[in-house]
């Protein structure tokens, strides 16, 4: 009995997520394959961002809410692979390649960044996540097509300078996901995707069980201590916000070859909020993050996201309530996790 | 000769310097063009009348230790509600204003109070939590909106006739009751005496507060606690205190924006309104630790002005529009320089 207790305890979070998302299902009365096919398509999407959250959480610098520099990395390996004619598998490697020394770069860029805001990396990631998207559409709407001459006209707006403002991918569009799929009903599941994810999941797993994994944890649970044990933790962290940052720039990579299209000032806007969100929807905290609570968090963040339109509309007469219930929802899950972490640090 | 100027540098800090020295240059740019300057200082006139008190709003959550407000929203969104209630009254002119603003400030309070309560169980993680405490509650009044018990046909959606309307507008309300009043013209440029002394008066108050016993005692607790309590002062009843006034501050701050601005935009709209009265005060001078009224009026005048003559001088000499991504990278690269700036150590 006690067992149970604790366990409900443990898992407070993901459970209450699970009994609102099925009441969602209930309510919104979706066909179970129209159902089962967004939850996979979502599910292949966005794990991989998710997953690339994991680490900064155990190396002790909180929710990243920078991999927003690592989408913008991602996006820009796009945006370079689309004017180049990349395709298929070969050219999204390719991508995935060269969105590699932008992701270094601005990880390392927000690593000593964040070194210099210890305490506060939350909401610093989050500016620097708003300062970045200004540069990246100051690159992208205006000094590109004036000081940098790119003249594609498939992707130029012809009138001004700038990128239009959706980029058609159907070079790379489907280029993972289509590798191998296997059909049920109407859904198809993308294998390749899947299997990419595994990987990765079973990567970070192995990686925590590395001399610099365990440095990660040991820095995480107190920072002096580790330094008094001869770890370098402002290197490490470094490392962590890289690694994340190179993670976000695949996941993002894979997020919009399942789309098709880049937005390209806007498709990024969101992904640290959504990603963040699901992540502690799954159960973790601020400290505390797994491989299970990330993928259990995409799972239950993305049903509540689909069915509560639909909800909204059998149970308010209102599809926009369901909207902006979600919308709540997602804002709301950060904000009492990020209290409750709060007010526990502050008690014990 | 030379400390002193090395003192006054440390005093006033590069980014102001860099800022003040931007908007000269700006405004000696500008009379080299072909645009009126003389409309463009009204602008910023009442740009800066319009935007103050927001700003002003800063200086008590900062004095009372609670960093900078970037729960702002829940203030604005009392704002909001009071001007709601005026415009369902059919309420016009001064009457209206005055009746919005006392609908506002008790709701604001209870708003604060409650808001407070959260912020004091988080010390030390208050501007992350206020973040996303507005972000939620944004969303979470968005369903309120659609929901709302009120019944002017001017207001709600003219099809099914439920809902308030994205955009309301004040013209047959209270537009601009501050800003017409006492309005004389110097070389070209209208002063709309009324709204500069209606954030002059706001200003005074803030400032004689601070001067007051209470005042003193609330800067004491935010800038050494441990000191506070020691001489028996109650950390949370001033920490109350400044969130309290903060939110109050921002809600009439809302009912002053909204007769200047002539419109209410409702749902999403107020998400981001924190983000330039924060970088408003940190323009001033102030940092995450300390503000004084001096640095609100300052940063405020500096800010507005920077954006109202110096972002169609800018996009007359670069060519593309580009007043609105550095307005993103300005008042974001601001906190972000603000909150990387080594107080103390390392924060908890």
């Amino acid at each position: 009995m006690k067992n149970l207790q604790s366990i409900l305890r443990k898992n407070a979070v993901p459970l209450l997520f699970a009994v609102v998302s099925l009441m969602g299902v209930y309510f919104a009365k979706m066909p179970a394959q129209f159902l089962l096919m967004e939850i996979v398509k979502r599910m292949a999407r966005n794990s991989f961002l998710v997953l690339s959250l994991i680490i900064p959480v155990v190396a002790g610098m909180g929710l990243n809410f920078g991999i927003v520099l690592g989408a913008l990395a991602g996006q820009i390996a796009l945006i370079l692979a689309t004017h180049w004619e990349w395709a298929g598998l070969i050219g999204l490697s390719m991508t995935a390649l060269l969105a590699v020394p932008f992701a270094l770069i601005f990880g390392y860029f927000a690593g000593r960044v964040l070194n210099r805001a210890k305490g506060r990396e939350m909401i610093t990631g989050m500016v620097m996540g708003f300062v970045a998207n200004g540069l990246y559409q100051l690159v992208f709407l205006s000094l590109v097509g004036t000081i940098i001459p790119f003249n594609n006209p498939k992707m130029r707006i012809s009138s001004s300078p700038g990128l239009q403002n959706t980029i058609n991918l159907k070079l790379l569009k489907g280029s993972l996901d289509g590798i191998w799929e296997i059909r049920y009903g109407f859904t198809k599941f993308p294998m390749v995707t899947f299997m990419v994810i595994v990987l990765l999941a079973i990567a970070i797993w192995a990686f925590f069980r590395t001399k610099m994994g365990q440095d990660f944890r040991a820095i995480g649970q107190d920072r002096h201590i580790a330094g008094v044990a001869g770890i370098n933790a402002d290197a490490n962290r470094i490392v962590a916000i890289v690694i994340s940052t190179v993670l976000a720039a695949w996941g993002q990579i894979i997020f919009l070859q399942n789309i098709g299209t880049l937005n390209t000032y806007n498709s990024h806007e969101q992904v640290g909020t959504f990603a963040i969100a699901a992540l502690l929807i799954g159960g973790a905290s601020v400290t505390k993050a797994t491989i299970t609570q990330a993928l259990t968090g995409t799972f239950l963040f993305h049903l509540l996201f689909v069915v509560s339109p639909m909800a909204g509309q059998t149970i308010f007469g209102s599809a926009q309530i369901g909207e902006y219930f979600r919308v709540f929802v997602a804002y709301g899950i950060i904000a009492i996790s990020l209290a409750l972490h709060a007010w526990q640090n502050k008690t014990s | 000769m030379k400390e002193q100027i090395i003192n006054f540098y440390d005093k006033f800090g590069l980014p102001r310097l860099i800022i003040t020295l931007f908007v000269i240059l700006v405004l000696i740019v500008a009379t080299t063009t072909d645009l009126n300057i003389g409309s463009l200082l009204s602008d910023s006139l009442v740009r800066i009348g319009m935007n103050g008190i927001f700003v002003l709003a800063m200086i008590p959550s900062i004095q009372s230790g609670n960093g900078l407000n970037f729960g702002l929203p829940v203030g604005i969104l009392s704002g909001i509600v009071g001007t709601l209630i005026a415009m369902e009254n059919k309420l016009v002119g001064f009457g209206g204003f005055a009746v919005a603003l006392f609908a506002a400030i008790p709701i604001a309070i209870i708003a604060g109070y409650i808001y407070a309560q959260l912020l004091n169980r988080v010390v030390g993680q208050e501007m992350m939590v206020g973040t996303y405490v507005g972000f939620a509650i944004v969303a979470g009044m968005c369903i309120f909106w659609l929901t709302a018990p009120f019944k002017n046909p001017a207001m709600i959606w003219a099809i099914g006739g439920e809902g308030l309307r994205t955009t309301l507008t004040l013209a047959d309300s209270f537009t601009g009751v501050l800003n017409k009043a006492l309005v004389f013209k110097v070389f070209g440029i209208s002063v709309p005496t009324g709204l500069l002394l209606f954030f002059a008066f706001m200003a005074f108050l803030v400032w004689v507060f601070a001067q007051s016993k209470h005042g003193v005692a609330m800067e004491m607790v935010g800038r050494n606690p441990r000191f506070a309590v020691a001489s028996g002062l109650k950390l949370n009843k001033y920490r109350t205190l400044g969130t309290v006034l903060s939110t109050v501050l921002a809600a009439i701050g809302y009912v002053v924006y909204a007769q200047s601005f002539g419109f209410v935009q409702l749902y999403m709209g107020p998400l981001m309104m924190a983000f330039p009265a924060v970088a408003g005060i940190l323009i001033g001078g102030a940092s995450t630790t300390s503000a004084k009224v001096a640095h609100g009026v300052i940063g405020v005048i500096l800010f507005q002005t920077l954006l109202t003559v110096g972002m169609p001088v800018a996009n007359k000499v670069i060519a593309g529009n580009i007043s609105e991504i550095a307005r993103v990278i300005i008042s974001n690269g601001m906190i972000l320089y603000a909150l990387t700036r080594t107080t103390g150590g390392d924060q908890a």
